[in-house]
């Protein structure tokens, strides 16, 4: 369960401050919720409130009641990232070292981190690649690879920043369907108009305000409707 | 793209088997032995040692030759230089000593797992622990230092198609401004990626 309340975020520039995201109150339970919107509306800031990655300047986000200033730490074993660009994500040289990263927390020893990331890469198709040097993997492959890591230490919520950008129609699918398949609650931020009609509820996002709320078909055809209107 | 030089190859050789920890030490006291070693002959005989290691540890010759070309275009311009300033015995004993150095090296960390190089470094500054030092940190820039060699080279190619687009191929700044910009915003989003792994907590 997430909590925004009276959440905003304002930057300071050279010429005076700029919002990027007005104050928002908003509770995050269902458990596929899609947010849509031109670039630069402000979604992938509403996404980044989710964990902590960008701290409101007005306001409180919660997760389960944990607090994303104050509980940074616990906030980020709750809620998963996911980047746009996989290459920024994956940190270590090859897949299955970095999966052993995410697992470094919970498992010591090195040998049974390994055997555990090695698991982890076998359910998600990876294994064969445990050794492949990470800059060699398809952008699929990486995203793909990006989840793992993520899921390896299993939270309870992922927040998708636009995983399907960069992919073609296949592995936009293949990483689509992993994360509708997963038990974790799903936070998807994406231009792909197809794949938030998978989704219970949709926020659309414009010059920083959430102007619409509802199920998938209403939002999409709200937010079809506005943007070419424009 | 892949082929870095002296990146980590499988393998089940004697060298690949031995502990990362040993390997460190040996290649420590090999340097030692080159530094100390001094003359045409001795840098020949130890660069054919490095040779052969390399070939034992199934580093593939021809593919790192080509991956150094800029490093033996490099020596190329020592030896010329040391030969004209020295003379040859000289020049054959710095190009020697530095390629027998440089291939030990590869060699380590073609058949090294980059994890178990870095339990090893871990090990060897775990005494730091009692002086504050965050060795899981340490060992974590390692890795981080090792990931960034082939994205920074990917970045710097696709600067330079970038500017060859426009045309601007002779413009430095076309290249160089743009790459540094874009290698700084790397280290950015790499940052947040391990904010967001909850790696830094």
């Amino acid at each position: 369960m997430i909590d925004l309340d009276g959440a905003g975020v304002e930057v300071s520039g050279p010429d005076g401050t700029r919002t990027i995201l007005h104050p928002v109150t908003l509770r995050l339970a269902e458990h596929r919720i899609g947010v849509i919107g031109a670039n630069g509306s402000g979604k992938s800031t509403l996404a980044r409130l989710l964990n902590g990655l960008t701290q409101p300047t007005s306001g409180h986000v919660q997760v389960d009641g944990l607090d994303t200033r104050r509980d940074g730490p616990a906030v980020r074993r709750r809620v998963g990232f996911v980047f746009t660009n996989p290459s920024a994500q994956l940190v270590m040289p090859t897949a299955v070292e970095d999966v052993g990263l995410s697992l470094r927390r919970v498992e010591k020893d090195a040998r049974r981190r390994r055997a555990a990331a090695l698991q982890v890469l076998e359910q998600h198709g990876l294994v064969d690649k445990a050794d492949v040097s990470v800059h060699a993997l398809s952008g699929g492959q990486k995203q793909l690879l990006a989840l793992a890591g993520v899921l390896a230490t299993e939270p309870d919520v992922v927040v998708a920043d636009e995983p399907t950008t960069l992919l073609d129609l296949r592995n936009t699918r293949l990483v689509a369907d992993r994360l509708f398949g997963m038990r974790q609650q799903l936070v998807l931020v994406t231009h792909d108009l197809d794949l938030v009609q998978r989704c219970e509820r949709v926020l659309v996002v414009e010059d920083g305000r959430v102007v619409h709320d509802g199920q998938a078909a209403g939002a999409v055809a709200f937010y079809r409707d506005r943007e070419l209107s424009r | 793209m892949t082929g870095l030089p002296g990146a980590y190859r499988p393998g089940s050789t004697p060298l690949h088997r031995l502990p990362a920890g040993a390997k460190l030490a040996l290649l420590a006291g090999y340097a030692v032995l080159v530094v100390a070693l001094t003359g045409p002959v001795s840098a020949l005989v130890l660069l054919g040692a490095s040779l052969t290691l390399a070939a034992w540890g199934r580093l593939p010759l021809r593919a790192t030759a080509r991956r150094l070309r800029l490093l033996l275009v490099m020596l190329t311009v020592v030896a010329a230089y040391q030969t004209w300033q020295r003379g040859a015995d000289v020049a054959v004993h710095v190009v020697g000593d530095l390629l027998a150095l440089v291939l030990a090296a590869l060699t380590l960390t073609a058949t090294t797992r980059t994890e178990d190089l870095l339990e090893a470094i871990l090990r060897l500054l775990s005494p730091l622990r009692r002086l504050g030092v965050r060795t899981e940190r340490v060992a974590l820039a390692f890795s981080l230092m090792i990931r960034t060699v082939p994205q920074v080279l990917e970045i710097a190619d696709e600067t330079r198609a970038a500017a060859r687009a426009r045309g601007l191929e002779r413009s430095p700044r076309a290249l160089l401004v743009p790459m540094a910009l874009r290698t700084v915003a790397h280290a950015i989003e790499t940052g947040e990626a391990l904010d967001a792994r909850g790696i830094a907590d």
